[in-house]
């Protein structure tokens, strides 16, 4: 039975990779195809504009995970601990970028945002600003569940009085006691959130910025090679970015040392 | 003067009275134990003290200073949880120096007063362990050690023991209170363990359902309850059924046997039904001159290693009652099914009335006791 159950789970995994991986491997063997040999790597890694949109995306995704974080561990928080019963409503809110999809989004953001008194696309920051707000929506399905998860592992009522109890204030209370708690799922979800938003296309695409993948879709309209280089590339660098927040996350703050003798 | 006073306490959720009319005054240094079973509303009670629940009515005042409508973290009042409740992401020193580096000390005090606390607390090698690193009885030190590290004015623990096994309960109280003693700190202790009670302090406030029965010193409490819950409450009670034979004399009949109250019986008349409390350990086999006398048959004998509980039936259905013979190798135990006679003094009867039987809810915490 044991060896039954190793098999299928072998099976299982087996079947997972094939499944995350051929897809992979048919886009490097299709960008190989451009001769000469690499030319469609060096082609990507030579047009400037392949350096700038990624990086207009990174920041972007950056900016919307600290935006997100910032509503997000307080709302949860505030909510578990004050209003358990609202929860089922919060979640249901911040599902809602599931349920509509972001044509609509960026239509309903254009139409309110472009005319006065509101016209923030008039300028290149509102336009941006719109953008990161736009996707901090986006991020809310992923943000919500992974810090909610994160402080049900956590007792938020004990810890959270005890920390009154020694005198500490609600912005201390979320900033060193609840969000070192929820960490690593915060990180889970800061993943999720860099992931779509180098790879959001239709709302960049609207508001009209520089973004990664409107370049993408634009390179893949003449030269197919250099798209699925370009696909490859920034998934590596996506990857890269993911394991560096994860280093970072994990990081050291300050410790009290006590030296007894 | 006192040093911390609630006065006309009240406390509702919705509908629900958790806390009625609770008047106390604890003097400086004082050791007050909160006990009563699940639900009376200690726990209320204490997080009243501490701040995160609003008194519907009443005042509480600290030190000469009102403090009923003072946030949690500006009452400078320690907290002991069940739970423990240390933060899982800080070490052992930093959790303890939590609350001095909220009050901005600096680094040199911090590292003097954390050492000295993990001195106190006996785990001075154990500063840079994370808590999950610890036993439960470590952490509950190191908690202890982090409520005082502010040195509060008052120190409040709600159940710190619960979690715990036997062993380690035992010790960790006898090691709060002396650790109490030393520094003098004015502490109201939460539980439903009646020896932990009875053991560790100065006063006990004995509770039911939001009101307070009674309170006294551990010796008052046990020996001279001043209601029927308290009295079966705390500690194990024989209850036997009686029938006033003359108010006056105190005299009165249980198990078809005469017996002696310890004086008038007030506000009785001759024929009244009334219960009869006895305590186990006041009891002693064979007859006494003297003394109140009870024949009956041996019905169970439970060993319970020091000393050995024995329990007889009457003949009529009056009831039984249990009593404790220190083991001794030497001395046999009566054999179920024999008859023995009991002896007690009149002053170890406590006449209970109806109503107050009727108010002593809760039999089943009396078995468990
Ligand atoms: N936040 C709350 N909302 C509504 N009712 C509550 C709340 N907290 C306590 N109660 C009620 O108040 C009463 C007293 O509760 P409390 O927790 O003070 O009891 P306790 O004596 O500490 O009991 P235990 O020994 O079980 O801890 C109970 O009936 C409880 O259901
Ligand atoms: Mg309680």
């Amino acid at each position: 039975m044991r060896y039954a159950a190793r098999v299928a789970w072998w099976l299982v995994f087996i079947v997972g990779v094939l499944y995350f991986f051929i897809p992979l491997y048919g886009t490097l063997a299709f960008s190989l195809k451009s001769k000469p040999f690499l030319s469609a790597y060096t082609a990507i890694l030579n047009d400037p504009q392949f350096v700038s949109t990624l990086s207009y995306s990174f920041v972007a995704g950056i900016l919307t995970i600290i935006v997100s974080i910032l509503i997000i561990v307080p709302t949860a928080f505030w909510v578990r601990l004050k209003y358990p019963q609202l929860r089922p409503i919060i979640e249901f809110i911040t599902l809602l970028p599931f349920v509509i999809p972001p044509i609509i989004l960026v239509f309903g953001l254009i139409n309110t945002y472009s005319k006065q008194p509101l016209a923030v696309t008039n300028t290149e920051t509102g336009s941006n600003a719109l953008l990161v707000a736009a996707y901090v929506v986006l991020s809310f399905p992923y943000m919500y569940r992974a810090v909610d998860t994160g402080l049900r592992a956590i007792d938020i009522h004990s810890l959270t009085e005890a920390s009154q109890s020694l005198g500490a204030g609600w912005i201390r209370i979320l900033w060193q006691v609840i969000l070192p708690n929820v960490r690593t799922s915060l990180l889970s979800g800061a993943f999720l959130t860099l992931a779509i938003v180098v790879g959001e296309f239709t709302i960049a695409t609207f508001l009209d910025r520089p973004a990664f993948a409107p370049f993408l879709g634009l390179v893949g309209d003449s030269k197919p090679y250099e798209q699925a280089a370009l696909a490859l590339v920034s998934f590596g660098i996506t990857w890269a970015a993911m394991v560096l927040i994860a280093v970072l996350g994990r990081g050291s703050r300050s410790r009290i040392k006590v030296t007894i003798g | 003067m006192p040093f911390l006073e609630l006065t006309g306490i009240q406390k509702r959720f919705g509908d629900v009275a958790a806390v009625h009319n609770f008047d106390l005054a604890i003097e400086p240094g004082e050791f007050v134990s909160f006990l009563g079973p699940s639900g009376c509303g200690k726990t209320t009670t204490l997080r009243m003290i501490a701040g995160f629940e609003r008194p519907t009515a009443g005042t509480i005042v600290v030190n000469g200073t009102d403090i009923t409508h003072k946030a949690p973290n500006q009452r400078n009042v320690g907290m002991v949880f069940q739970s423990y409740a240390l933060f899982p992401n800080m070490t052992v020193a930093d959790n303890v120096g939590f609350g001095l580096k909220v009050r901005r000390r600096s680094k040199d005090q911090i590292h003097k007063r954390v050492s000295e606390l993990l001195e106190l607390i006996h785990l001075p090698d154990k500063a840079s362990r994370y808590p999950w690193q610890l036993s439960g009885g470590q952490q509950q030190r190191v908690a202890l050690a982090r409520a005082l590290a502010i040195e509060p004015q008052v120190l409040l623990l709600d159940e710190p023991l619960s979690a715990l096994d036997a062993k380690i309960r035992v010790s960790l109280r006898n090691e709060i209170r002396a650790i109490q003693r030393q520094l003098g700190i004015t502490t109201v202790y939460v539980t439903h363990d009646q020896e932990e009670a009875l053991s560790l302090s100065d006063r006990i406030v004995v509770m039911s359902e939001g009101r307070i029965e009674q309170i006294g010193t551990p010796f008052e409490i046990y020996n001279f309850p001043s209601t029927g819950f308290v009295a079966r409450f705390v500690g194990t009670l024989n209850v036997v059924s009686a029938k006033v034979l003359d108010p006056t004399a105190g005299t009165l009949e249980a198990a078809g046997q005469p017996i002696r109250a310890a004086g008038p019986i007030s506000g009785g008349h001759p024929g009244d039904a009334l219960t009869v409390a006895l305590r186990p350990e006041i009891i002693s086999l064979g007859a006494r001159d003297g003394m109140n006398q009870l024949s009956g048959v041996v019905d169970d004998v439970t060993f319970l290693g020091a000393i050995v509980r024995v329990r007889i039936r009457f003949s009529d259905d009056s009831g039984a009652i249990s009593f404790d013979t220190f083991n001794n190798p030497h001395l046999a135990v009566p054999d179920r099914g024999t008859a023995i006679t009991i002896s007690f003094p009149p002053e170890a009867c406590l006449v209970l009335d109806r109503a107050e039987i009727a108010a002593a809810a809760a039999p089943e915490d009396l078995d468990a006791a």
